[in-house]
């Protein structure tokens, strides 16, 4: 073991991580030996039509596509071995904030894979697709209920175009009106996709300023609340994990004006069975399914962003919904297309389907007091982590939180010793590190969402690395700046990547 | 005090009395004092009760067993989404909890996994496209396709779009959805009598920013891209290339070779389950030189402080999370997973085998073609050379495919809400796993016979 690891090189225990051997692969492209195939193709039991006889000269490829050659086993070792070089939930705590990197339940997956949903289409008849119908029909009822909206549109891919579809429906409300509009309100606190979403919709973003204690207030929205402005987008609770004490008087002023109220709904765990966005004066809001309702992140997708409006809102949903049929119809679910000034569609087709089976199993296997007891055991365990972590960590704005907490570098500052460094740092204890340098308003961020699948002997060990990483800063603050030690690879140069892209592999020439 | 105990979380009422010591509360509730009173809600949730595991097993099994799948039926219908085997290590090897319960790797010493499957993507649909730089995925070929017409609209500084006839119609209804709040005007071009898109140029001009073309169209013909593109390209449009079919990419020549600026659509057929549409797999591609106005994700190599190649994503000053309202796009998470399933396939599958299960199913679609041909009542009403995928005339279209649901058979697409001009008509699909005996006892069903 190189010396240059220092008291790293050990084979002890040190946070949640210790050494193992770790495997070197290299690219599939490098691996490739001509002749070898991973599939087998079977007989044609038809004539072999040869496409030259067909086309005209030009048309087909006169080579083979450039792909590797690797047999099954070549594969199967090579996406094996790279994917132990992966942190993931099912290894240890994730404490990403604003992603909710809660347990994906193992009957999610069994579910979304058999072939009853797995394997049917979208333009198949209605008729027999009754069990998926009646399912996104359920989760439906099951969403709305859960957030005080009226309906809700499965179609939306992930957060984001939920908040696409949102903002596309509040601007199809105000031209409906005749009320042309050019303004969407965000928070400084907000995500980036919120400015991103109002922008692709061609509205002017305004920020908004929070307030000395990390929320919104309603002199700040007064002051900025025109006729012009079609709506305010806001995250509650925050992604400072504070809740907005006073979103229902915010709401009251921007409706007052018109406007209407988007809810990003990405810290929608922390309000499960406790508060209703749409009780607070919220008129249209994406869910996260792949944050809140348990389906896995994938490592960047695929995700899901079922949209719920107010019914105010309703004529303007994207097309198809399903509806349950009612009288002389019969019985059973049907596509509608019944909404007279509806935006259109969002997506191909109904949206990531496999991932609502994956929701609605969750939904079925929590329950109401379960669902709640999610909100309250995550708003438990970042507060615990914040009592744990309060002195030697300096907390910006130190109030009891929500879901999540947001630490920062401040008191490591004297030692050189910045938030990349912690995070990095952090990886050798085996953690992947929270959410780091957002929200942009406090500097040097830290924020850490446990989610209420964390138990407390968890916690306390992820606490105990962040108060030997704030001591190691001290101490030794060089080790702490050239984290991280135990992984296959340093920390990675990421200027460089970006002055000098390189984004496909190409052979030696 | 008394908490129900869902297996998902851990506390016991002893940890939970603790915890709430060490942070000072008396219980529970007080941790929401925040949250107005007046505000929270003061029942409980009227979802269903919880259930056990094996209930909910049990209950949506039942569910499933309600819809008609590839597994129980031959499959015909495509029309966006195909039905296509799919090897079972794909399966063992993306429900490694490593790829599947991590999130987008922000930290990348600790995500190698998942950034070097990224840039693996990156390389091969680089290779299939005939283009210089790929993206991580973006949600479908729907959105795909609405996300490379604003970048060709940045790009160019023209507001007017030219679309081919054969655009998938629910990727031009989503494309309009996208493009409502902007100053673009969407022109249609007509399609010609062989099935392909009439030729555009007339409709081209100083203002247009891309001519979109799918390939194979939705109704099957293979466009005729060199003719299509030069056209684009003669008054300095760009040309985007849609692709729903992605195994057409073995076959037929790639569209960065006859111009195409940007190639994006769906990969869903590179081993991704149809899952009712979706999950499913948006590409893009485009040349180097407008890497800086591509939306989504991008992966590129560099090295670690020792040395050692390594990946990371990068060039994210394009992105939300960086530019906040002037991104190229407003997307976040993706489709990683799927991405992860396509890149898996084509691993497997490799240059030789992509390409000839390309022309199995080439083969397939035309020993059904010479079936229709030779069975009087049906027909082939667009002659121009197809994939796998074609338009049959067929009398009473909806009595056709309930004569083959009756046999077992998902026979096709009533083109009748998409192509009314074409009368009574189905369009099929047929794929590798469409064997000899389904083939030949569709077209009997399509034909009113008893096979």
């Amino acid at each position: 073991m190189s010396s240059e690891r220092g008291r790293d090189a050990g084979p002890e225990r040190i946070g949640n991580a210790t050494y193992g051997l770790s495997w070197e692969e290299p690219l599939l492209f490098e691996r490739s030996r001509p002749g070898r195939v991973g599939y087998s193709i079977p007989e044609a039991d038809v004539p072999l039509a040869e496409p030259e006889s067909v086309f005209e000269a030009g048309f087909l490829r006169d080579d083979l596509p450039a792909l590797p050659e690797l047999s099954e086993v070549d594969v199967v070792r090579h996406f094996t071995r790279i994917s132990t070089w992966n942190a993931a939930v099912d290894l240890a705590l994730y404490p990403l904030g604003s992603c909710t990197m809660k347990y994906n339940p193992k009957i999610n997956e069994w579910a979304a894979r058999l072939p009853g949903f797995a394997s049917i289409h979208p333009l198949q008849p209605a008729g027999t697709a009754q069990g998926v119908l009646e399912l996104c029909w359920r989760l439906e009822q099951a969403l709305a209920e859960i957030s005080g909206m009226d309906r809700v549109s499965m179609q939306p891919a992930a957060g984001a175009q939920g908040e696409l579809t949102g903002i596309m429906m509040v601007r199809a409300y105000h031209e409906h009106r005749g009320d042309a509009r050019n303004i969407v309100l965000v928070p400084d606190s907000a995500h980036g996709t919120n400015p991103a979403s109002a922008a692709l919709n061609d509205y002017r973003v305004v920020t908004i300023p929070s307030g000395r204690d990390g929320i919104l207030h309603p002199e700040a929205v007064a002051k900025v609340m025109t006729p012009d402005v079609a709506a305010l987008m806001v995250t509650n609770p925050n992604t400072l994990g504070l809740f907005e004490t006073h979103i229902a008087e915010i709401c009251d002023i921007v409706h007052a004006h018109g406007g209407l109220v988007y809810g990003d709904g990405a810290n929608l765990n922390a309000l499960l069975g406790i508060a209703r966005p749409g009780d607070l004066g919220i008129d249209v809001m994406h869910f996260n399914l792949h944050k809140t309702f348990s389906t896995p992140h994938g490592g960047g997708g695929p995700g899901s962003g079922p949209v719920g409006v107010k019914n105010i809102l309703a004529p303007y949903l994207p097309v198809p919904m399903v509806r349950k049929r009612a009288g002389s119809e019969g019985e059973g679910f049907a596509l509608d297309y019944e909404f007279p000034h509806s935006i259109g569609r969002v997506h191909a087709n109904f949206g990531n389907v496999g991932m609502l089976v994956r929701a609605w199993a969750y939904l079925r296997s929590l329950g109401p007091e379960g669902l709640r007891l999610c909100a309250e055991m995550a708003v438990l365990n970042a507060n615990y982590l914040l009592a744990r972590l309060r002195g030697a960590w300096h907390v910006p704005i130190d109030r009891p939180v929500m879901h999540e907490c947001v630490l920062s570098d401040k008191q490591l500052e004297p030692f050189g010793i910045t938030t990349l460094d912690v995070a990095k740092r952090l990886i050798d204890y085996g953690y992947h590190p929270p959410t780091v340098y957002f929200p942009l308003i406090v500097h040097g961020s830290i924020m850490i969402e446990p989610t209420e699948s964390e138990s407390l002997e968890g916690l306390d060990r992820f606490a105990d690395a962040m108060l030997a990483i704030a001591e190691e800063a001290r101490s030794d603050p060089e080790h702490v700046r050239t984290a991280p030690h135990r992984t296959r690879l340093a920390r990675l140069d990421e200027t460089r990547a970006a002055r000098h892209p390189v984004l496909r592999w190409q052979p030696e020439s | 005090m008394s908490l129900p105990s869902p297996r998902y979380i851990p506390h016991t009422e002893d940890d939970v009395r603790l915890m709430l010591a060490a942070i000072g509360v008396t219980d529970l509730d007080a941790l929401f004092a925040s949250v107005p009173e007046k505000l929270r809600l003061a029942r409980a949730l009227a979802i269903p009760q919880v259930a056990s595991e094996q209930e909910v097993a049990a209950e949506l099994a039942a569910l499933a067993a309600r819809n008609v799948n590839a597994g129980s039926h031959d499959w015909f219908l495509g029309a966006g989404i195909y039905s296509h085997y799919a090897p079972t290590a794909i399966d063992a090897l993306i429900s490694r909890a490593e790829f599947t319960t991590a999130y987008t790797p922000y930290q990348p010493e600790i995500s190698q996994g998942t950034l070097q499957t990224i840039f693996e993507w990156q390389t091969m649909i680089c290779g299939l496209t005939g283009l210089e730089v790929s993206n991580a995925s973006l949600y479908d070929g729907a959105s795909a396709t609405a996300e490379a017409v604003l970048m060709a609209m940045r790009l160019a500084r023209r507001h007017k779009v030219v679309v081919a006839h054969g655009l998938h119609p629910h990727y031009g209804e989503v494309l309009a959805s996208y493009v409502r709040a902007l100053d673009a005007e969407i022109v249609a071009a007509p399609r010609a009598a062989d099935g392909r898109t009439a030729p555009v140029d007339a409709l081209v001009d100083d203002e247009t920013a891309c001519v979109v073309v799918q390939q194979p169209s939705f109704l099957g013909p293979v466009q005729d891209l060199a003719a299509i593109g030069a056209a684009a390209h003669a008054r300095g449009a760009l040309f985007v290339v849609v692709v729903n079919e992605a195994l057409s990419l073995g076959l037929l020549r790639a569209p960065g070779d006859l111009g195409a600026d940007i190639v994006c659509g769906e990969a869903q057929s590179f081993g991704v389950p149809m899952s009712f549409g979706g999950p499913a797999l948006g590409f893009l591609a485009t040349r180097d030189r407008h890497v800086r106005q591509m939306p989504g994700r991008l992966c590129g190599e560099t090295v670690d402080s020792r040395g050692k190649r390594g990946f990371v994503l990068t060039l994210s000053t394009r992105e939300q999370h960086i530019r906040r309202e002037k991104a190229t796009s407003n997307i976040c998470t993706n489709q990683g997973l799927c991405l992860l399933i396509a890149t898996v396939y084509l691993s497997l599958l490799g240059r030789v085998g992509l390409a000839k299960l390309a022309r199995l199913n080439f083969a397939k679609a035309e020993y059904m073609k010479q079936q229709v041909r030779q069975t009087s009542g049906l027909g082939l009403p667009l002659p121009a050379p197809t994939f796998n995928e074609f338009v049959v005339s067929v009398p009473d279209a909806p009595a056709a495919l309930a004569r083959a649901l009756d046999a077992g058979i998902v026979g096709g697409l009533d083109l009748a809400p998409y192509a009314p001009e074409l009368g009574s008509s189905l369009l099929v699909c047929a794929t590798e796993l469409s064997t000899r005996d389904a083939i030949d006892r569709l077209i009997a069903a399509l034909a009113g016979r008893t096979s």
